[in-house]
């Protein structure tokens, strides 16, 4: 381990305003010690990847329940690469249908959390991954 | 005002304080019965508390209800304070309305969905709409990209409205909308079309959610800054108490300040409150308080904590009564009685062992009836996961049906009422509700601490609060922290991929059909009557029929109201 805090942006995409998850999730993780920016409501895919590289995070964490996820997930995923920021963990929290789950695991979404997930499940997840990519 | 005003002189102590006299009797039981019983054998805990973490004693008794009368704090059905309901024959009358909230896809979707819900007994509408029509974007729009008729229909322009209707006698059924930013333009197209099918605007009835405050504080669905969004809404109210004296031009509502993670007293405090707003709102703008106030309607959650909810209910009526009257002199008893819809609280559903769901909306739904709730819709089993199947959706109306043909708790008015525990718990939650009340009036009003982000940093940290308290295990939830089990996958409702696009093609067949010169005249009509401070409901109004778009519609008020961003705060 090093002392490198994880630093992680947590993002609403499309156009949904429930930011209770959201912010539930941005606290617990910035309780366990991590670096949390939160966008706001109302991201494009293109703001969310400019604030990624911006903020040079290690995690996004998505927070969607609207059903948009298979129209803007996979054009965030393809954004990052062109920046050059393919290795970052992507992972999504909300309403997401079962049956989607491996074609969004398939555009390189590292993880999908679903309603009652506790929140030390989403910190281990976390701080495993970042192990992980420090040895590598 | 002050606190003791509030309440005839009820003292009640919840934490078992110096206040709290218990009789000679009690206390003798005390001593003998209960003291050597809990020797031993301990309580499971130290402290019982609601689901919004409020502390709940052992036994309730008369000595909870010192000072409490109950003719002034209970009364009678039908009478003020209404504790007992606004009914005097409540349920024994009329059932609530079945009112189930549906919308998906297209409008031909959802309008066949409606027509399969009446033919199953439901008794009103209720039009979920889509995210771009809820922020004012045609489908379209670029932002619309993925949500065009995931979460709701997509309505974009007349046409969609006439085709949702289609074969619904308007005149019959009453329809609520749940659409608060663009509300008047919605509502002006739902008119054209009751116009159209030749239904009287003095006889049409149903209910526009138009609460544009609990936007800012919960949902987030907002376009325009507060001041510009106000005026939309009081403008509906004036054109509302003249043209259409059935329907209720606004549905105050809590739901979504609950599902933002709110505790029961805040759901209710930061809603009576915004009811407060706009009645203040109202009066400046010169209409006579008994003219609109009879229009007002509320909507509740109905959480999980069966008795904290009920206390709820029966704390608002008692709290909106005595507004009205005291501190905005109604006369009409129409203006003091509170009317409410309830919807069972979406946030309590689990993806996991999604059937419990069944279990939970059913004991939420009894409370709200056991509340007296005027209409009620009741989740369905699924939706932790997507929309709601017909099967799943059928099974959360019967639910209703059971409850009102079944249960028997229809056939008395206000079961609860003289319950120790009730009547203590609902003069607790109206201490409480008043204590926020008294807050936010010191703020200087709702837009004033919605901009200081006051209510919205309470809701955020209680919902922080009840995360930690689920992941610690302090509150169980039964298949997701506790009693966990493998399970299948549940079968759920596909949206069709292609609705975006045929609503695209309807969009482009309706610009090309359309007379452009007069949707042209009409949009600057609209833009410069927003420039000053005439009613704009009649220049929506005639937009609308000319088949301007929602979008349309909803930017050219952007140019002339700006739009609104709000603090994230976490």
């Amino acid at each position: 381990m090093t002392d490198k805090k994880i630093r992680v942006l947590i993002a609403k995409p499309g156009l949904d305003g429930h930011d209770r998850g959201a912010k539930v999730i941005a606290r617990a993780l910035r309780d366990a010690g991590m670096e949390v920016i939160y966008t706001g409501l109302r991201q494009t895919p293109e703001m969310i990847a400019a604030a990624a590289v911006q903020e040079d995070v290690d995690v996004i964490g998505l927070s969607i329940l609207s059903g948009a996820h298979n129209a803007l997930c996979p054009r965030l995923m393809e954004l990052l690469r062109e920046k050059g920021m393919g290795d970052v963990t992507v992972l999504i929290g909300g309403i997401i249908p079962e049956a989607d789950i491996p074609s969004l695991k398939k555009v390189g979404i590292a993880e999908v959390f679903l309603p009652g997930t506790s929140t030390q499940d989403i910190v281990d997840f976390i701080r495993k991954r970042f192990a992980e990519a420090q040895k590598a | 005002m002050g606190k003791e005003s509030h309440l005839s002189s009820v003292t009640t102590n919840i934490e078992q304080g110096p206040n709290r006299k218990p009789s000679a009797d009690e206390a003798k039981w005390e001593k003998s019965v209960l003291e050597p019983s809990l020797e031993k054998s301990p309580e499971r805990a130290k402290r019982f508390t609601t689901i919004s973490d409020y502390p709940i004693q052992r036994l309730y008794t008369p000595a909870d209800l010192a000072g409490w009368s109950a003719e002034k704090d209970l009364g009678f059905p039908g009478q003020p304070p209404y504790a007992r309901g606004i009914h005097s024959t409540m349920y024994r009358g009329r059932l609530w309305t079945m009112r189930q909230f549906a919308g998906f896809g297209t409008a031909e979707d959802t309008n066949q969905r409606f027509r399969y819900l009446l033919s199953q007994g439901q008794t009103g509408l209720s039009v979920a709409f889509d995210l771009p029509t809820l922020m004012g974007y045609d489908s379209d729009h670029l932002l619309s990209e993925g949500e065009v008729g995931k979460c709701g229909v997509a309505i974009s322009s007349l046409a969609d409205m006439e085709v949702l209707f289609d074969k619904i006698p308007m005149a019959d059924v009453s329809t609520s909308m749940t659409i608060n930013s663009p509300a008047a333009v919605i509502w002006a197209m739902y008119l054209a079309v009751a116009e159209k099918q030749g239904a009287d605007w003095k006889k049409i009835s149903g209910t526009l959610q138009n609460d544009i405050l609990k936007e800012y504080i919960a949902q987030k669905e907002y376009i325009y800054p507060p001041g510009p969004s106000m005026r939309l809404v009081i403008d509906t109210f004036e054109f509302g108490a003249k043209e259409t004296p059935k329907f209720n031009v606004i549905s105050i509502s809590g739901y979504h300040i609950r599902e933002a993670g709110s505790t029961a007293i805040q759901e209710l405090a930061f809603t009576l409150r915004d009811g407060i707003e706009y009645v203040e709102w109202a009066l400046r703008r010169g209409l006579d308080v008994d003219d609109f106030s009879p229009h007002l309607s509320f909507f509740f959650n109905a959480h999980s904590d069966f008795f904290e909810e009920i206390a709820k209910y029966r704390a608002a009526r008692r709290i909106w009564h005595k507004t009205m009257h005291e501190r905005f002199g109604a006369k009409s008893p129409r203006s003091w009685a509170l009317r409410f819809h309830t919807q069972t609280a979406g946030c309590s559903l689990t993806a996991q062992q999604p059937y419990n769901n069944v279990v939970r909306t059913a004991l939420q739904a009894l409370a709200a009836v056991m509340g007296g709730t005027q209409s009620l819709h009741t989740n369905s089993l699924d939706e932790a996961w997507a929309l709601p199947t017909e099967f799943a959706a059928t099974i959360a109306l019967r639910t209703q049906q059971i409850i009102a043909h079944e249960s028997g708790v229809t056939n008395t008015v206000d079961p609860l009422g003289g319950s120790y525990f009730v009547e203590s718990l609902t003069n607790e939650v109206e201490q409480g509700a008043w204590d926020y009340i008294e807050k936010i009036d010191a703020l200087g009003g709702m837009v004033n601490a919605i901009e200081r982000s006051y209510p919205q940093r309470e809701i955020a940290e209680a919902a922080y609060r009840y995360q930690v308290s689920v992941d610690r295990k302090e509150k169980i939830v039964v298949g997701v922290n506790d009693f966990i089990a493998e399970e299948k996958p549940l079968e759920i409702l596909q949206i069709d991929e292609t609705v975006a696009h045929r609503q695209a093609e309807r969009l482009r067949k309706l610009r090309a059909d359309r007379s452009a010169g007069e949707v042209d005249r009409r949009l600057k009509s609209l833009r410069k009557a927003a420039e000053g401070t005439e009613n704009l409901m009649p220049h929506i109004y005639e937009a609308v029929k000319a088949y301007a778009t929602l979008g349309e519609i909803c930017d050219a008020l952007r140019d002339v109201f700006g739009t609104y961003e709000e603090v994230a705060i976490t």
